[in-house]
């Protein structure tokens, strides 16, 4: 397969992913409607996830603090200060961004387990200052936004953010623009050195590359799109509590991406999907749902761990990127 | 100016000194052999110049600056480049993407992170790599599922496109067939017209065909050095290593 054939290809398969998300608002019943927006903010999420695990291979067990930035960066400035939505939104995926870089420059000296361990670590400390703050977060109450704050004018237009199909074509440029990010980076030399990294990092550096430069790049962008992913969330939702920043919102990233395959552009949003809608049927039988996320997360590692993107990958379409 | 030195060079494990306070001086343009015994230190000491090990003392010098600090990535921007004794391609990545890595950090020296070198430039400098190995028909496997000597080669086509001054090439004929053998040797030397080659080997037949000058190294220390006939000759040498 030439270069160009490759290349259509990829482009064929993303852009067909997009117009069978655009086409199904017609479809779907009101339920599923509102589900689907959630989903393809959350598949931002774990696009944002899957930059660091899947193709750098730091595995994170700390992102809940990078979505919650975002969550709490653009709530909390239209909750207290009466912030314009887009620059709420601009505010809370800054707040994730920059949040990553920080902790990257102190977490990214570890690797392996001590990294999960240390990125474990300071998630929780940032879920405790959710609650520790009660006066200004309301903890696990969290903050809800009014109807009126989540709508502004744009060119004479009323945008109004609790608009279901507003609201779904939002998500959808949310999740192409992630798409298209991701994408491009990983197609990129930038995302060829991370995944030389993740493959072995002694050689990358002899190869003359300073890893941790591209470490930290990696580590913000994933945050920059958790943030980015957390604040279109409270925005579209009009929602933020502190269980956003507990310990399953870093592990459900995880499982997603590994249920759709790690390393695999179109996997986060396969993954996120079905656990999504796993979790929703099994929460109608029971309220220990949980132990479905925990049977599913174990299933996974022992029997299953290139996902489904990357078993199609491996048995027949070797060019999904 | 010499090309390379270094002086006293030392490197302790704990108490043990697996490299003793060397001095080695490299003219440009020369193919020099460091032969020895099985740990005699020759890894360890060809890590410290390429900075993958650092030195507990003693000093280095390329092109008449002083290297000792400087990380291993910024040794290969300056033209220190080493293979791995053992294979260290990338076994996931087709062989491309193996010497594309090399091709696009050569490409993309002193420029940003997010510096893009023109595709063309890079696609026709990985085919020229991969073509003076003799891999270019593999250039789309992956690179695990080569032949043990064609990994081999692909990890020298790696470091040439690096474009070094100096190679560092340990025990690359490990594992490799008579055939293939004798293609490296024409490999080596087609690659010492335009760099210096510093190369670790246990064959006394490949050291022999190939070096200008040997070094001999025992116990962490510089046991002889001399034209390859004045190292057949010397008696210290055969007592230590060539066994006679």
């Amino acid at each position: 397969m030439t270069f160009a054939d490759k290349r259509m290809r990829v482009l064929a398969l993303h852009a067909g992913l997009v117009l069978v998300l655009f086409a199904l608002q017609f479809l779907l019943p009101d339920y599923d409607h509102t589900n689907f927006t959630s989903i393809m903010v959350l598949a931002t999420y774990a696009m944002g996830y899957n930059i660091l695990v899947g193709y750098t291979g730091l595995l994170s067990l700390g992102h809940a603090m990078f979505f919650a930035a975002g969550l709490y960066g653009a709530g909390m400035g239209v909750y207290y200060f009466a912030l314009h939505p887009v620059l709420a939104f601009v505010i809370g995926s800054a707040a994730g961004l920059i949040l990553a870089a920080l902790i990257g420059l102190i977490a990214l000296r570890t690797t392996g387990v001590a990294f999960m361990i240390v990125t474990m670590m300071f998630a929780q400390a940032a879920f405790l200052v959710t609650l520790y703050f009660n006066d200004v977060t309301h903890g696990d109450e969290g903050l809800t936004l009014t109807q009126a704050a989540r709508g502004f004018e744009l060119l004479g237009w009323h945008i109004d953010l609790t608009n279901p199909t507003l609201r779904y074509n939002l998500a959808l440029s949310l999740f192409t623009g992630a798409l298209v990010l991701c994408l491009a980076l990983v197609r990129s030399p930038i995302g060829r050195v991370l995944v030389a990294i993740r493959e072995n990092e002694e050689r990358t550096r002899m190869l003359g590359y300073d890893a941790r430069h591209y470490k930290l790049l990696a580590l913000s962008l994933s945050g920059l799109l958790s943030g980015a992913a957390g604040a279109a969330y409270v925005l579209f939702f009009g929602y933020v509590g502190s269980s956003f920043a507990a310990i399953q919102y870093s592990i459900y990233p995880l499982l997603w991406v590994l249920l759709g395959g790690v390393g695999t552009v179109v996997g986060p949003v396969i993954g996120t999907l079905l656990m999504f809608y796993l979790i929703e049927i099994s929460r109608d039988h029971t309220s220990s749902y949980m132990i479905v996320v925990g049977v599913m997360l174990v299933l996974l590692v022992l029997w299953f761990p290139k996902g489904i993107a990357g078993t199609v990958r491996a048995r027949w379409w070797g060019w999904i990127p | 100016m010499t090309f390379l030195s270094t002086q006293a060079l030392t490197r302790s494990f704990g108490g043990i000194h697996a490299v003793a306070g060397i001095d080695l001086d490299l003219r440009q343009g020369e193919i020099r052999a460091i032969i020895g015994p099985n740990g005699a230190g020759k890894t360890t000491f060809v890590s410290m110049i390429s900075g993958r090990v650092d030195p507990s003392s003693g000093a280095i010098l390329f092109e008449g600056e002083d290297i000792t600090a400087l990380r291993p990535w910024d040794r290969v921007l300056r033209g220190i480049v080493y293979t791995f004794q053992i294979t260290s391609v990338f076994r996931n990545l087709s062989c491309f993407d193996n010497v594309a890595l090399s091709v696009q950090r050569s490409l993309s020296k002193g420029r940003a992170i997010w510096y893009r070198p023109d595709p063309e430039a890079v696609r026709a400098a990985v085919d020229d790599a991969l073509q003076r190995v003799g891999l270019l028909t593999r250039s789309a496997e992956l690179a695990g599922e080569l032949s043990y000597g064609h990994q081999r080669l692909l990890e020298v086509a790696m470091g040439l496109a690096l474009q070094p001054k100096l190679l560092i090439l340990d025990e690359p004929t490990q594992g490799l067939s008579e055939q293939e053998i004798a293609d490296f040797c024409r490999l080596v030397k087609e690659i010492a017209a335009s760099a210096t080659i510093l190369l670790i080997e246990h064959n006394m037949d490949v050291v022999m065909e190939l070096a200008h000058r040997i070094t001999v190294m025992n116990n962490g220390t510089l046991l002889a050095e001399g034209s390859p006939d004045e190292i057949m000759a010397n008696l210290d040498v055969q007592r230590a290593y060539l066994g006679t």
